[in-house]
């Protein structure tokens, strides 16, 4: 029997494969590695960072600093390495320190001083954005011969198709997220924390050190997407990943995560990336279509995916107040 | 636990010390002492009742014994130990777990989840989910529960919450166990099954210790029983001891006027040739309620009786055009009314205090006067404001006639006492000069003082000709004060009592009369 609370999940990975299998029929072509290649890398930044945010979403907060935070982190790592010759992996360290430190101190002020997640987050977003410009507001390139060497390994599948590091980080960053929300103690607080802040806390939960621990790996996964991001786009560019944070919660509550918290799968949120990254590819292959349509297509699935989670809500509701009649 | 007992000590401590030893406790809230120099005792294999009104303190000592609330003042012995519990989880691991009344578990987690919460089996340092169902089920089946672990905590029902809530607080911490009001929103049946489980916690040497408001319970399975007021100790005495006079005038302080339960009002006071102006013909809704009749006259209290469930609330919810009814008539003054919303409710004279008073009647963070200017403010409509100094003047004067406390008309009304909330929505209403007020289980979670002043109200309002609908589980309650009573099983109207016939055993049968088969 299929669980109530994976129905979401059931319902994007149907949603998915049938999108896919309509795409395929219109266009063949994108039957095959390479297409599949592509959307994983094209993708692999706002899957990482949408990791993050379903962490933050399962515990009944929002980050909206994500998209701020990715392009700080993009620009810091290129003028290190572009401009300063700082080596790679040092810049890499020292953002992913900075990031992380950001995402915790966001966590204490929501924990400490009772302010909501989204103010202190919105607050985030223009400081990391302002902090961003004030390094460079130029696009700074970056070149250095390590980065090449990533940019340039890939695993080759049969058909053509590329499994390049982006796509590799990106699998293993879900993978081992998946790992942390079901296997862990750290996972189920916070579920417990998403489910009811005043019950886990009751219930001994330690609410303080979970909701830091929550901004501070949506922070280091932020900083982690910004990496991503630069070996990306061999760049850095403070402009740059504008809104991308409102793409990760659209990733997120189409993989099936419920806005309020409590309720979700990594794993969902891995079919929202996909889906996104199926609608751009589609618009790719038709080749006349706006790429505004993706916004579109996302607001329409976003809508149908909050009327199904209520519908789901009632629908459970009503059973149980039918089993209770039963009862009486 | 400790072997260094000092001389002194052992000496003064005989060799069954108490499992725990509260003395002299005291909490204050800026400034305002919740708790003065309480001790409590509680010995091992007892069921301790925690009584008082709102207001008294219990949910303060509570909170001290279980961590919630550091310790300010005294001294707590655990096992002859001193202890000071930090937080919840501190108390915890001493042996004092806790289960609250509303927010206990976590409704989107399974049940083996909300039972290892936090102490989850490992395996490869990851949490070993079979290890953890497999001792879920072991756990529960204690307690008599053959259930699904792994489907979610609210597929169940509160009882079984409640048993599994229980099972993990003695799970985790073993020696003491608190309930704070488990019994509010369970049916008889599921109190039984709960008391069950108690006593033979009881029997396993565990140290209960019990709120609730409901006496026949404490009667029924109290040991001894604490009754504190104002945040000072009355006084703790063994149950068999304590006739439930006696218990009632330590809860009070002051001796009843009348206990609920003696009859106050004949039908006679009711001028019963008067033309009933608010009538319900064939009044239903499909899956709802079924079609009743219905009439209420001028100074009359109409009693809705019934098991939680039997569509109580529905019927006010139907009166008062909550839900819309898709069979028959209402009429008021012999005009047909439609009422499709509590909109039409209200301007057609009606007012309704709902259940739940948290959720669905007080509005937490607004002031006292604010909450209570509400409803007459939707009644003129949103284009003629009421001023604050008219909303003030309101707003004091039902202060000071239905004695609000603290008579504060600007404090934020989340901070008043369920009682006193209680009696400001009713303000809410009386504003709007109502002639038809639905009361839905008005006393609920209410101490016994505020109890009797909202019975005396409602006898007060009905002699000002106000005609009241008062739905509640307590039978004592409607017999004190409804002329008539309507009784309901399976959500329809099955019996209707009047005068001399309104007493609790008549209801009570007509509720265990066999319900009449429908076909379809």
């Amino acid at each position: 029997m299929i669980h109530t609370r994976n129905l979401p999940f059931i319902t994007t990975l149907g949603i998915f494969v049938i999108a896919y299998g309509l795409c395929i029929l219109q266009f063949p072509n994108m039957l095959s590695t390479r297409v599949i290649g592509n959307l994983l890398t094209d993708n692999a930044f706002l899957g990482i960072a949408a990791v993050g945010m379903t962490f933050v979403i399962l515990s009944g907060g929002i980050d909206l600093s994500i998209g701020s935070v990715i392009a700080f982190t993009s620009v810091f790592v290129a003028v290190l390495v572009g401009s300063l010759g700082v080596h790679p992996l040092v810049a890499f360290a020292a953002v992913l320190v900075i990031s992380t430190i950001f995402g915790s101190l966001m966590g204490a002020m929501i924990r400490y001083l009772g302010i909501p997640p989204f103010v202190v987050t919105l607050a985030g977003m223009f400081l990391a954005r302002g902090a961003a410009y004030l390094i460079s507001t130029q696009s700074v390139p970056i070149s250095h011969e390590m980065i090449d060497a990533i940019q340039g390994f890939y695993f080759r599948f049969p058909g053509g198709g590329r499994l390049t590091a982006l796509a590799i980080l990106m699998l293993v960053v879900f993978a081992v997220a998946s790992v942390i929300a079901g296997r862990t103690k750290f996972g189920a607080n916070v579920y417990a924390i998403g489910g009811n802040l005043q019950s886990a806390e009751l219930l001994g939960v330690p609410v303080g050190s979970t909701t830091i621990g929550i901004y501070a790996l949506s922070g280091f996964l932020s900083g982690l997407a910004g990496i991503a991001y630069t070996l990306y786009t061999s760049s850095g560019y403070s402009l740059a990943t504008v809104g991308v944070e409102l793409d990760a919660i659209a990733a997120v509550v189409i993989g099936g995560t419920l806005l309020t918290g409590g309720v979700g799968l990594v794993a969902g949120t891995f079919v929202g990336v996909l889906i996104q990254g199926l609608i751009q590819t589609y618009i790719v292959f038709d080749g006349t279509l706006s790429s505004w349509w993706t916004k579109i297509v996302i607001g329409v699935l976003l809508f149908v995916f909050i009327v199904l989670q209520r519908g789901i809500i009632w629908y459970s509701n009503r059973r149980l107040a039918e089993n209770r009649l039963k009862e009486v | 636990m400790s072997n260094i007992v000092s001389p002194l000590e052992a000496h003064s401590q005989p060799a069954t010390a108490a499992l725990l030893e509260a003395r002299g406790i005291g909490k204050s809230f800026l400034g305002i002492a919740a708790l003065d120099g309480v001790d409590f005792t509680l010995q091992r294999g007892e069921i301790h009742a925690l009584l008082g009104e709102n207001g008294a303190g219990k949910s303060t000592l509570i909170k001290i014994l279980t961590g919630v609330y550091s310790l300010e003042r005294g001294t707590i012995r655990l096992d002859g130990v001193d202890v000071k519990p930090a937080d919840v989880a501190a108390a915890q691991a001493l042996g004092i777990g806790t289960v609250y009344q509303e927010v206990n578990l976590l409704e989107n987690l399974t049940v083996a989840e909300n039972l290892f919460l936090g102490r989850q089996p490992r395996r490869f340092g990851l949490i070993d989910k079979r290890e953890m169902r497999k001792r879920s089920a072991a756990l529960l089946s204690r307690y008599g529960l053959d259930i699904d672990v792994d489907a979610l905590l609210s597929s169940y029902s509160v009882a079984i919450r409640q048993i599994v809530a229980i099972a993990r607080a003695v799970d985790l911490s073993g020696k003491v166990l608190v309930l704070d009001e488990p019994t509010a929103s369970l049916d008889a049946h599921e109190v039984e099954m709960l008391f069950t489980v108690l006593r033979r916690l009881r029997q396993d040497g565990l140290g209960i210790i019990i709120i609730t408001h409901f006496l026949n319970q404490v009667y029924d399975i109290a040991d001894r029983v604490t009754v504190l007021r104002n945040g000072r100790l009355v006084g703790s005495k063994p149950i068999a001891d304590l006739p439930r006079l006696d218990l009632i005038s330590m809860m009070l302080g002051r001796e009843l006027q009348h206990i609920t339960g003696d009859r106050q009002v004949s039908a006679d006071s009711v001028a019963s040739d008067a033309q009933p102006p608010i009538r319900f013909a064939g009044y239903g809704k499909r899956g709802s309620v079924a079609p009743f009749d219905l009439d209420i006259r001028p100074g009359e209290v109409v009693g809705i009786a019934g098991l939680l469930g039997s569509g109580r609330s529905e019927t006010a919810f139907l009166l008062f055009g909550i839900d819309r009814a898709d069979s028959g008539t209402a009429s008021v003054d012999n005009k047909t009314i439609a009422l499709t919303s509590p909109e039409t409710a209200i301007a057609n004279g009606f007012g309704f205090c709902p259940e739940e008073r948290k959720t669905d009647g007080i509005i937490g963070d607004f002031s006292v006067a604010d909450n209570i200017a509400l409803a007459l403010q939707a009644r003129q409509g949103w284009a003629k404001p009421i001023s604050s100094r008219e909303r003030q003047a309101l707003a004091e004067s039902f202060i000071k006639s239905l004695d609000i406390r603290p008579a504060d008309a600007n404090r934020p009304i989340k901070l008043l006492s369920g009682g006193n909330q209680q009696k400001a929505i009713l303000a809410r209403w009386l504003a709007t000069e109502p002639r038809l007020l639905i009361l839905d289980e008005p006393t609920r979670g209410i101490d016994i003082g505020a109890h009797a002043e909202i019975l005396k109200m409602i006898e007060r309002l009905c002699a000002d000709g106000m005609s009241l609908v008062v739905i509640s589980s307590e039978l004592e309650e409607l017999t004190a004060i409804a002329h008539r009573v309507i009784v309901l099983s399976d959500r329809r109207h099955i019996a209707e009592l009047a005068g001399d016939q309104v007493t609790a055993d008549n209801i009570m049968q007509a509720i265990a009369a066999p319900a009449r088969t429908e076909a379809a």
